[in-house]
């Protein structure tokens, strides 16, 4: 049961094959055997069985909310939640309890959807790791899985076992650890530069980051305002629609959410010919960075939807390459600003030194932060200096239009979806990965996912294949502003096509046989 | 945050925030000089007329002062700027503060509506361009009354520009006399309010309310002085100011102690002070931390502040969803300059007067009410308003609602007086009586109190001769020419009357009697 999809889930709840506390019950028991994945930071166990309880009591009266009722979820720690302690992986916020849930989050509750607990991230999701929080690393389940355990066999290289476990990718890694090891079924992330895709692409998972403005900030505590969206990991295409489909709408809390009609519920059409659609290949995304393994399940994708009698063409976004500057001046002045609140007066640490206001602050700001992001406080600060802010700030704004425009010109001349890669290459092992600093990894890592972000649009990531190492990799499509719908329609062809392997963790929990029972062929290639 | 201001030039709750950008006046009644840009952050300022600086001494330039005004005036409204939370004074501290007020993470601004139409009517009661966009920025500073660590107020793009007010001078010899001048205003911006900071130097700590519903008015002074035709000189500003009388205290000081150090081989620093009230002089605040960068931003999270007027209103746009400029147009009240002009030339009224009978909340329409009843001149209908009854209203801290007297009340006792009925001096007397609130019309007290003039030319004169009989001597003091004694006479005569007769009658029937 663990192992199926949300949907299909649902509809055992809904015939009654298994009730949602049996359910919350085995989620939770599996929490618990995947601690030392440290995908949560909060487990709520009282809650999420309290909420099972009315959630069964709705089934036996036939009073279900819908497809989320009695669905286990988990929430990354940046989403406020009332009553349940909300950290952003940061010393700042240790012992935080909001008041209030975040709109999304009220949303699913709404909807009779367990909340299981918060997972882990890196502090104030600063990372593409998911290493850098204060609660220590997230370890990407597919270290475990029978797939990458046995190319690692064959591997006489390959060291020791438990120092080499892999990175999930982030920010959002908790929640697509808390998915992928099958701790619950859906979970959101957050996404401003990648920070959904990125983790879902190295976790084998789907990735959602919804159009800027289709979804309630309200209650994400922000990286970047004009760049953050709630983001949705689920473990198919459909499942990513039905929470879409619950989170999507204006909200009166949030003045950027959209109020234009949008079409709801999400439900996706199963396409079967793509013979009018038009893909387009952005020729700047062909980086010399990027792993040969990656490039060739792109072009394999390409020619997948070509022999399908789909038109793929090759793109120009010219100004690709100075996306991650721009996003750097950005993001770090946003940044500043946002962190300006942490002050150590009206809620979370406050450091014991009462020499004065002042002193109290910085002592304050330097124990609750970590180095990454007093370096962003930092550099955000000296951008927007009185004398600096032209020349950075505002030309970085420029910049950001021009990217922006890249997209529309694209989509004007008659593209209805990019295809891209999400990541450089699989998710390689922790010890690999902090070689490198925050700054540079995070540059690295979002290449392909952050000028959505500048841009706004819609963007999902599909696992695709797995890479000789047997692990993940996925494959990004980008589609026009609030054009969600269509695009998860057109990812839900492709999902349909490759049809990736499911994880196998038995090894890593064998007293779970459920897992099991809804495996797929571990075929690795793509229909040609 | 709190309460929401309109800010013509400060930090504030909602404020609409006007900037009023001035001049310099290089001699009374001189025509302005050029803006000053260096005046940045100020709302508005205004000329100070040159009587306030120094008198020039023979063969020495002249003193100008330059003034900028930059107000924070409190939104009437019922929920705050960027938040529901409801604005009430003296609630208790922190009682109206919602979750974004706090600045809990994650809480996100919401734009209040209300606030946005008093400052569309505000821009155009003052003559200002609404912009049809306008942008909200984040102003950045650490302090613990600003819990989010910035400010969000309207920087780059305000909600409206290029305004003017005309507003009347006191000056002349007997400083009565009402001189018309014009400000400009430079902008008006709408601004969250910061909170208020409660220092407890006892026990050294600072207590904190966001509830930030203290004060409806706050101004800070930007001053500088300069000689005419020479280059502006170095500004200071005296903040938070917050009444009338303690700002043209602290800009009279000002300059003057501007003028002192300048003469004085002194130089003034570009700083911030502020107004000892009870010391009434302005001292240097000491920032400490020099001079502040507000570390400017768009805020990221309010879209940009559209408005329509009929001609770009989209067809079918939701009334609740979109502000028409045109629309706040129609609802704005006629305003003071031109009521001010109608009763000058309706009723020949001085323009002094026209700004008391508007200065005063529910004078106006009092005094219309009066005019509109009595057949009583409206010079007389002035007189009566602006002396007796403002006099008594002041005298007992009413406000003009709170009135024991009625316009009819008082209509009624002009006509009494216009027709001769009574003499001046009862009519006081009925005022007076009015005003006990009995429940009496002034018809019934005249008849109750016999306050009717005299009619009776015979009875009148028996009681002048009486009274004449009665003090031969003031009757000799007369006729020996000292003019004062026949006012005597007339004194008690009237005395005898119980001042019921008109002394202009009196003194004819005494005159005559005596054969003046």
């Amino acid at each position: 049961m663990l192992g199926r999809t949300l949907r299909e889930v649902s509809a055992a709840l809904k015939q009654g094959q298994i009730t949602p506390t049996e359910l919350c019950q085995k989620c939770l028991s599996l929490i618990k055997k995947t601690k030392f994945l440290n995908a949560y930071i909060t487990v709520s166990e009282e809650v999420a069985l309290k909420q099972a309880e009315e959630s069964e009591k709705r089934y036996k009266n036939g009073q279900s909310l819908g497809d989320l009722d009695g669905i286990p979820i988990a929430v990354k720690d940046n989403f406020s939640t009332s009553g349940i302690e909300t950290t952003c992986a940061s010393n700042m916020l240790k012992g935080y309890i909001p008041p209030y849930n975040a709109t999304v989050v009220q949303k699913l509750l709404d909807q009779g959807a367990l909340l299981m607990g918060k997972t882990n991230l890196d502090e104030f999701a600063m990372g593409s790791g998911s290493t850098d929080g204060v609660f220590g690393p997230v370890k990407n389940p597919w270290s475990y899985s029978k797939q990458y355990r046995e190319k690692r066999k064959q591997n006489p290289h390959s060291k020791n076992e438990d120092s080499d476990w892999l990175i999930t990718g982030g920010s959002s890694g908790g929640s697509a650890a808390a998915v992928s090891a099958f701790t619950c079924y859906a979970a959101l992330g957050s996404d401003t530069g990648g920070s959904t895709r990125n983790p879902a692409a190295h976790c084998g998972l789907v990735g959602f980051k919804p159009s800027y403005g289709l979804v309630s900030r309200h209650g994400l505590i922000p990286l970047v305002n004009s760049m953050d969206v709630p983001g949705i990991l689920t473990r198919c295409v459909d499942d990513a629609a039905i929470v879409l489909g619950a989170l999507a709408g204006p909200d009166p809390r949030d003045s950027t959410t959209v109020h234009d009609p949008i079409n709801k519920p999400f439900m996706l059409p199963s396409l079967a010919d793509v013979s009018k659609l038009c893909i387009g290949i952005p020729k700047e995304y062909l980086v010399p960075e990027l792993s040969s393994e990656v490039q060739s399940l792109w072009s394999k994708a390409a020619d997948l939807f070509e022999s399908e009698g789909a038109k793929v063409i090759e793109v120009s976004l010219p100004h690709t390459s100075y996306s991650i500057v721009c996003y750097h001046v950005l993001c770090t002045s946003e940044v500043a600003s946002n962190m300006a609140r942490f002050d150590g007066l009206q809620y979370g640490h406050r450091c014991d030194i009462d020499v004065s206001t002042e002193a109290m602050y910085a002592a304050t700001r330097r124990e609750g932060f970590n180095d990454v992001v007093r370096g962003r406080i930092l550099s955000g600060n000296y951008f927007l200096l009185k004398e600096n802010y032209e020349n950075y700030f505002v030309k970085a704004q420029k910049v950001r239009r021009l990217i922006a425009n890249d997209f529309v010109n694209v989509f004007n001349s008659g593209v209805d979806v990019l295809l891209t890669p999400t990541t450089l290459s699989e998710a390689v092992p922790y010890l690999e990965f902090i070689k490198e600093d925050n700054r540079t990894r995070s540059s690295q890592d979002d290449i392909f996912t952050q000028a959505v972000n500048m841009a706004g649009l819609p963007a999902v990531s599909i696992p695709v294949a797995l890479s000789n190492q047997g692990l993940p990799i996925g494959l990004q499509f980008i589609g026009r502003a609030f054009c969600d719908q269509q695009l998860l329609t057109v990812a839900k062809w492709f999902e349909k096509q490759v049809e990736f392997p499911v994880i196998q963790l038995q090894e890593l929990m064998d007293d779970c046989s459920a897992v099991l029972e809804n495996e797929k062929l571990a075929s690795v290639s793509l229909k040609q | 945050m709190a309460a929401p201001m309109l800010r013509w030039g400060c930090r504030g709750r909602r404020w609409a925030f006007a900037r009023v950008d001035g001049g310099s006046c290089h001699r009374r009644g001189a025509p302005t000089g050029s803006t000053s840009n260096r005046i940045r952050g100020q709302s508005s300022v205004a000329q100070q007329p040159l009587h306030t600086a120094q008198k020039p001494r023979k063969g020495e330039h002249k003193w100008a002062a330059v003034v900028g005004l930059e107000i924070h005036a409190q939104i009437s409204s019922n929920s705050k700027l960027f938040s529901g939370s409801q604005v009430r004074f003296s609630a208790p501290p922190n009682s109206l503060v919602s979750f974004f007020d706090a600045s809990l993470p994650g809480t996100l601004p919401v734009l209040n509506r209300r606030c946005v139409e008093a400052a569309v009517m505000t821009g155009l009661a003052l003559n200002c361009h609404i912009n049809k966009k306008s942008l909200f920025d984040r102003k950045h500073y650490f302090y613990a009354d600003l819990p989010a660590g910035y400010q969000i107020t309207q920087q780059r793009l305000p909600i409206a520009v290029n305004g003017s007010l005309i507003y009347g001078v006191c000056a002349g010899k007997k400083q009565s006399q009402v001189i018309p001048k014009m400000v400009r205003i430079k902008q008006i911006q709408l601004e969250q309010d910061s909170g208020k900071s409660l220092h407890d130097d006892l026990r050294s700590q600072t207590l904190i309310d966001l509830n930030r519903a203290e004060g409806q008015l706050r101004v800070d002074a930007n001053i500088s002085v300069h000689h005419p035709g020479e280059p502006l000189g170095v500004r200071t500003e005296v903040k938070n100011l917050n009444s009338i009388r303690f700002l043209a205290k602290a800009i009279d000081y000002e300059i003057q102690r501007q003028i002192n150090e300048l003469e004085n081989g002194g130089e003034i620093l570009n700083e911030t002070r502020s107004f000892h009230q009870k010391l009434g002089c302005t001292m240097s605040m000491r920032d400490k931390e020099g001079k502040q960068d507000y570390r400017f931003m768009p805020e990221p999270n309010l879209p940009p502040l559209v408005l329509y007027d009929a001609t770009s209103l989209p067809a079918g746009a939701d009334p609740q969803q979109v502000i028409n400029i045109d629309q706040i147009r129609e609802t704005l009240p006629e305003l003071p300059s031109v009521t001010r002009e109608k009763l000058v030339q309706q009723y020949g009224m001085l323009l002094e007067h026209s700004f008391t009978l508007l200065n005063e909340v529910g004078l106006l329409e009092f005094f219309q009410n009066v005019i509109k009843e009595t057949r009583a001149e409206p010079k007389k209908v002035t007189s009566w308003v602006l002396n007796t009854f403002l006099g008594y209203l002041k005298q007992q801290n009413l406000a003009v609602s709170e009135s024991p007297v009625t316009p009819s009340a008082l209509a009624e006792l002009l006509d009494l007086l216009d027709s001769r009925t009574i003499s001046s001096s009862a009519a006081k007397q009925v005022f007076k009586e009015l005003w006990k609130r009995e429940g009496k019309t002034p018809g019934q007290i005249v008849s109750e109190k016999q306050l009717e003039l005299m009619q009776d030319q015979g009875a009148l004169e028996q009681l002048c001769h009486s009274v004449m009989e009665a003090h031969p001597q003031v009757v000799m003091d007369v006729k020996k020419g000292n003019p004062r004694a026949v006012n005597k006479l007339i004194g008690l005569v009237r005395k005898a009357t119980q001042s019921r007769a008109d002394p202009v009658m009196i003194k004819e029937i005494l005159e005559k009697k005596m054969s003046l």
